[in-house]
């Protein structure tokens, strides 16, 4: 691995995202817009209501968003042959995953503050620093990168790869905490939801709003970065030179 | 370096379970431009990529410059142009060509110097500023091969490089290839377009997975008394 690869495929891919103004707009804002929807939705209902809710969207946005655009971006470097040409030069496997980690990264924290931004706008109570939902918004964010970047060596087409969404990231949104607490789960499934990194992602923001001192963001947060880099190791093992 | 500079030994290829290749010998010579011919379907791509590394073999060697293909200190040294353009769409023609240039492990400078340097080659100094999705497909072939010569590559792979391109482009890259073959590079080039053939130095005809022929255009035709390659080639296959 090279830091100047890993930093030439970051460009790139930031200066295709910069070419792509729709692309690009949707990255940074469509997150944020929900908030505001979800705002509107309970706007005349008690606060705490928007506020159960809240933490928990900000954190699984963030990761669904990214985990479609990174699937299918490697998808394309899949089949336009980008990739084979990569790997036959000398490119690193890890200079191509954290180039794309990098770039992803940058974008996440543009989209975290826009949402994040967005949350305070609307009221929302924040016990902890507020600077810690930007930061777990963009482990979520890159969360996301890493399992689309896994994902994409498993599908074949793009129409598969956008499938994934309903097939690996659904289920964990059932189960992570956000529609009932994990506690109150039953058994089996909350011993489930336990191994499921979006649950540590929602117990996170959860424990940023919740809680003055932030308490247990610290290890919630270690699973979630955990999770990517092991993900992020995964994909790496998917990008062979040599293809059948 | 004299002589063989890709020595094909044995070589056994399966794609979904199907023999493509099958005990495959062959040399290519440095110094040379080395026409690999044959139609559709006969396993022209599946060789490159053995040579490449970017194929799974199921027996057999490839060796390339003496190493063995794919190898990790190769990867300067060799260039290869899908048939398919690989390059960015959504990039202009400068950026793609900089983007490979860095991963090269060019400096930023020096990558800017030999960006312009391949553009000009490939003939495309008026389009460097468009996005590749915006070209025509031999435009785009060009980029793709722009992208090959970054790295002025030792050995140069080529798959059917001359498709959809005018006779004027055709014949200066031909030049092009040959000129890299005399200062001492090899080039191997594979088509199915049998009028390519004279401008190569050595035939390579292909037929169904094997190598049928080894010679010089010349020797192709003395061998058939054909009067051109294209004859000669059916000649020998409706003669083997």
């Amino acid at each position: 691995m090279t830091p100047r690869v890993t930093v030439a495929v970051a460009t790139r891919v930031l200066q295709q995202v910069r070419r792509d103004h729709r692309t690009l707009a949707m990255l940074l804002v469509v997150p944020g817009l929900l908030l505001c929807l979800l705002g509107w939705v309970y706007a005349d209902l008690p606060a705490q209501r928007f506020d159960a809710l809240a933490p928990g969207l900000l954190a699984v946005i963030p990761f669904i968003v990214m985990f479609l655009v990174s699937s299918v971006t490697t998808l394309r470097e899949r089949s336009s042959g980008t990739l084979e040409r990569l790997l036959a030069l000398p490119m690193g496997r890890g200079d191509f995953l954290l180039g794309y980690a990098l770039a992803f990264g940058l974008l996440a924290i543009g989209q975290a503050l826009v949402a994040v931004g967005a949350c305070l706008t609307l009221g929302l109570e924040v016990a902890g620093p507020t600077g810690w939902l930007v930061v777990v918004a963009i482990a979520d964010a890159l969360l996301g990168v890493a399992l689309g970047l896994g994902v994409s060596a498993f599908a074949a087409t793009e129409f598969q790869a956008v499938q994934f969404m309903p097939a690996l990231v659904i289920p964990q949104l059932l189960v992570c905490g956000l529609l009932v607490p994990r506690a109150s789960l039953p058994t089996g499934l909350e011993e489930v939801a336990a191994l499921l990194p979006l649950s540590y992602a929602v117990s996170a923001m959860q424990a940023v709003v919740a809680s003055p001192t932030a308490a247990g963001v610290g290890s919630d947060l270690a699973v979630v970065v955990g999770f990517a880099v092991a993900l992020l190791a995964l994909g790496g093992l998917t990008l062979r030179r040599r293809t059948p | 370096m004299a002589g063989s500079a890709i020595v094909v030994a044995d070589l056994a290829v399966r794609r979904g379970g199907v023999p493509v290749l099958t005990g495959l010998d062959l040399e290519v010579r440095a110094g040379e431009v080395t026409g690999l011919l044959g139609p559709s379907g006969c396993g022209k791509t599946t060789l490159l990529r053995a040579i490449v590394g970017t194929q799974v073999v199921a027996g057999g060697s490839v060796a390339v410059l003496g190493h063995p293909a794919g190898s990790a200190r190769l990867r300067h040294r060799v260039g290869y142009v899908t048939q398919a353009p690989s390059v960015y769409a959504d990039l202009m023609v400068r950026e793609n060509l900089r983007f490979f240039a860095r991963v090269l492990g060019l400096r930023r400078a020096r990558a800017a110097v030999r960006t312009e340097e391949v553009i000009a080659e490939v003939a495309l100094e008026g389009q460097a500023g468009r996005l590749v999705r915006t070209l025509s497909g031999g435009q785009r072939s060009r980029v793709s091969l722009a992208a090959a010569l970054l790295a002025d590559p030792d050995v140069l792979i080529l798959d059917e490089p001359t498709v959809g391109l005018d006779p004027v482009v055709r014949r200066d890259i031909w030049a092009a290839f040959a000129a890299r073959a005399a200062a001492g590079a090899t080039v191997l080039v594979s088509s199915h377009v049998m009028d390519e053939a004279h401008r190569c130095d050595r035939l390579l005809l292909m037929r169904a997975g094997a190598i049928v022929v080894d010679d010089t255009p010349d020797g192709v035709c003395a061998r058939t008394g054909a009067p051109d390659v294209e004859a000669a080639f059916l000649a020998l296959v409706e003669g083997s």
